[in-house]
């Protein structure tokens, strides 16, 4: 929707900030990444309602560089969403998109961002990398092409076909969906960007159209169910793509795997483990339980929770696109870099993730935090893996 | 070097800006009042950089604006006359709670909410005293208001529970106050000379407090509410009065309201709360029994009406008092805070009616006892529609004509917008304004803080 869809509401945000907190106001700092980094109000998501209207709406201020990078420093994470005790809070996020999509219009929007959205227009993913070589990830494995007739379609994503980190987990799904049996293929460089950052950040047009290559590709193949690598693609396939296929998050394949025994982990993993929700499997697609229900299966893991889980989560920064535009930036009170401190609080090995991009964004910080001999990221498909018999 | 270069050397690159987003966001607040330009905005996180803050804004001659949650509705931390506005919020630890003497000492960023949850965690047995306010209000702006709190009945209002204080003066000195400033424990206010009182209700224009020392009270583990129903005004003071001298108490909400439909007489909502089920059951009993001196006047509401109060005010903060800024869909909302001797309620009752009507606002009485029956905080809430310029110009009438009902009536104002604080000293002895004024000036001589507050 465009920001006139939401000019009844818009002005109605008290700025009371209930919305800065996790539904405890846990005291270990705001749940609100980008205000809890900059500390500055207008960073906080009352102060970027009150600067769109201020300036998209009634005209007040002039649409600035200052604004977009306000703007664009918002990962999406939905925390504002949850705590926001407004009838209006399902707004927040969408607010913020149709101001993005303002920006974009105007040609307001900071270089990175205008470097991401290129590059997937021309190349089908954020980082300029050929197209041809999105599933080179999986050469030396036996995971094939998706045919038809597959049962499922394994779509890996940008991050998890080109990040050196994070094509470990997509390895390592791949792996285990092939020990389960279950019939499943790749597109490989048949793969195209699914448009979840891209929408994000407020490039409808872009969005619409990868959006209309991937559904055009999807009957043409015959798919009838996608199971996604990332969070950030099940969130666009199941929520914004037409419903003619079913969507799974492979947490949530995995879990049923398990409980009907396709999958036997009882080689089992002695060690202890804490597991980070990310926003789009979470709070916005509420998928809590498969995660936890498939650690709490491997024997010998013991799950311990940080203070700040499920719906009070922090996001790590990524989202939003923030991952490859980094509007949010860097430094101590990056939101990575909090959360592997809490992590490495908990007394936990291992950082269980189940997401490419909180792992990318973990894998740094634990780098700069000097953590890396202490406290080991893994995906939940690495942790499978390891642990199947 | 000009003043925002400075800044950004003393409080670091991305802590001071003077980019007109941030400029417009803390020229304002959510309440009634014109919008009043900012320059700067600067956020400290050390005592130090207050104090090479303040040195520069008297070698300037520029003024500062300390803000703490920006939740006074009433733009007291907006500046009247440009300058730096001085976020206090990175200063946000929780220095030390003192469990046997019962008292934290947070820095002057703190909000309530981060308080409240660490308590829960570690000291669960204890709790503080919390405005109605929403959590990210913080501890020290909410003392330095004068606020009250769900504990106010019990123990006063939440400036009364101040045990010390670290303040940077205007002239850029550090100074504590309270025991702390001879001892290392910030356990006690008295006895001495009460100094702390220079700085409570002052609105930033004495100092900046950096540091604070809060008393912290036993947490009870049962709590309950009972809410009684009366269409008789005139009977407020006496139950009060009734109320009050059973001393079993945590709270007493007087609620009148025109939505929902129930909520249209007056009601009687005391806090309970206990240590056992046993004691809170007695407590509750011995308050029931007072209708039996009322009978047929004042009655006990049940059933879901009752559920619906506990789970309007039981909560602390109760969400309740913030969605009343959504009701006109405007976001935003201010209030006249009268603070009313009690026999004062049945005279200004009607007339706060008829403000209401004459304004088109739904009415909504909801006033809070403060200290155990020695006066009540009388609200007049208007909500506004912050896009509607015309409808916030009424509510700012409404707001005027509220202050002068409430002062008429031998009150006085609670937080007192600009306005309302020249309605005030125009009635003041006029050797207090003197006072105030030899104390400001003996304070700070350039005049940097917060002017256009308190000024006569």
């Amino acid at each position: 929707m465009a920001l006139e869809d939401y000019k009844n509401i818009i002005h109605r945000c008290f700025r009371c900030g209930y919305c800065k907190f996790t539904s405890d106001y846990s005291y270990l700092g705001f749940n609100c990444p980008v205000y809890n980094k900059y500390r500055l109000e207008s960073y906080s998501p009352g102060g970027m309602i009150w600067l769109i209207y201020a300036s998209l709406v009634k005209g007040e201020l002039e649409p600035s560089e200052h604004l977009s990078q306000i703007l664009y420093s918002c990962t999406m994470c939905r925390n504002c969403v949850e705590e926001c005790k407004f009838k209006f809070n399902e707004d927040i996020v969408n607010i913020l998109k149709a101001a993005r999509e303002e920006m974009v219009d105007k040609y307001l929007v900071p270089s990175m961002v205008n470097r991401f959205l290129t590059n997937v227009y021309d190349y089908g993913n954020p980082y300029r990398e050929l197209k041809q070589n999105r599933g080179n990830w999986a050469e030396d494995t036996k995971i094939k092409q998706y045919e038809k007739g597959d049962e499922f379609l394994y779509y890996v994503g940008c991050v998890g076909s080109y990040d050196t980190t994070s094509q470990k987990a997509a390895r390592a799904l791949g792996n285990v969906l092939l020990q389960s049996g279950l019939p499943f293929g790749i597109l490989g460089e048949r793969e195209l960007c699914d448009g979840n950052e891209v929408d994000m950040l407020g490039e409808r047009g872009l969005f619409e159209l990868l959006k209309e290559k991937n559904t055009q590709m999807f009957k043409e193949l015959g798919v009838k169910k996608v199971v996604t690598l990332s969070p950030h693609s099940y969130n666009a396939l199941k929520n914004s793509y037409s419903n003619e296929f079913e969507v799974f998050h492979y947490t949530q394949l995995l879990r049923d795997l398990i409980k009907s025994s396709k999958l036997d982990v009882s080689k089992g993993f002695e060690v202890k483990v804490t597991y980070h929700d990310p926003c789009f499997l979470g709070r916005y697609n509420n998928e809590y339980d498969a995660p936890r229900e498939i650690l709490t299966a491997i024997p010998g893991i013991e799950l311990i929770e940080m203070e700040r889980n499920r719906g009070n989560s922090f996001c790590c920064g990524g989202g939003g696109g923030n991952f490859y535009t980094d509007v949010l930036s860097s430094g101590k009170d990056s939101p990575s870099r909090i959360r592997v401190r809490e992590v490495y609080d908990t007394g936990a090995n291992i950082l269980a993730v189940a997401c490419p991009i909180c792992m990318m964004m973990f894998e740094d910080a634990v780098k700069t935090e000097g953590l890396e001999d202490k406290l080991i990221i893994k995906d939940i498909s690495q942790i499978v893996e390891e642990s199947l018999l | 070097m000009d003043i925002y270069s400075s800044l950004v050397n003393i409080v670091g690159e991305g802590f001071a800006s003077n980019h007109k987003e941030e400029l417009y966001i803390y020229s304002r607040d959510s309440g009634a009042q014109q919008p009043r330009r900012a320059d700067y905005v600067a956020l400290p996180q050390t005592v130090e950089e207050i104090q090479q803050i303040v040195k520069l804004a008297n070698e300037e001659k520029i003024p500062i604006t300390p803000m703490g949650g920006g939740l006074t509705l009433n733009g007291l931390t907006v500046p009247t006359k440009g300058g730096i506005v001085l976020d206090m919020k990175r200063m946000d630890r929780i220095i030390e709670v003192n469990e046997k003497s019962r008292y934290a000492i947070v820095e002057a960023g703190v909000c309530q909410g981060a308080l409240q949850s660490y308590l829960e965690k570690n000291y669960p047995h204890l709790q503080h005293s919390q405005p109605d306010a929403p959590p990210t209000a913080t501890i020290v702006g909410n003392v330095l208001i004068q606020g009250h709190g769900h504990l106010s009945v019990t123990y006063g209002i939440n400036s009364q529970m101040v045990n010390g204080m670290e303040i940077v003066l205007p002239t850029g000195e550090v100074c504590k106050l309270g025991s702390c400033s001879i001892s290392p424990y910030w356990h006690a206010r008295d006895p001495l000379p009460d100094l702390i009182g220079l700085f409570l209700g002052w609105f930033g224009t004495t100092g900046i407090v950096t540091k604070l020392s809060l008393q912290l009270f036993p947490k009870p583990k049962f709590r309950d509410l009972l809410t009684f129903s009366s269409d008789d005004i005139d009977l407020i003071p006496d139950f009060i009065l009734d109320t009050t001298q059973l001393n079993l108490m945590e709270n007493l909400f007087i609620i009148s309201q025109q939505w929902p439909v129930w909520t249209q007489h007056v009601l009687y909502v005391p806090i309970i709360s206990a240590q056992d089920q046993q004691e809170l059951e007695f407590k509750i009993e011995l308050h029931k029994k007072l209708l039996r001196k009322y009978e047929g006047k004042i009655t006990l509401v049940e059933g879901r009406n009752a559920e619906r109060m506990r789970e309007s005010r039981l909560p602390i903060p109760p969400v309740s008092l913030t969605l009343f800024a959504d009701v006109k869909q405007g976001g935003g909302f201010q209030y006249t805070g009268g603070i009313l001797p009690i026999e004062k309620i049945p005279e200004v009752w009607p007339k706060a009616l008829e403000l209401y009507h004459k304004y088109g606002q739904p009415y909504i009485y909801a006033d809070q006892l403060l200290t155990s029956g020695h006066n009540i905080m009388f609200g007049l809430a208007y909500c506004l529609n912050r896009a509607d310029e015309q409808d916030t110009e009424k509510v700012r009438e409404a707001l005027d004509e509220s202050n002068r009902l409430i002062l008429d009536m031998g009150g006085i104002l609670w937080k007192a917008e600009l306005s309302a604080q020249k309605l005030m000293m125009e009635r003041m002895d006029p050797n207090t304004v003197k006072l105030m004024r030899r104390v400001k000036k003996a304070l700070d001589p350039n005049g940097i803080m917060n002017p256009g507050n308190w000024d006569a």
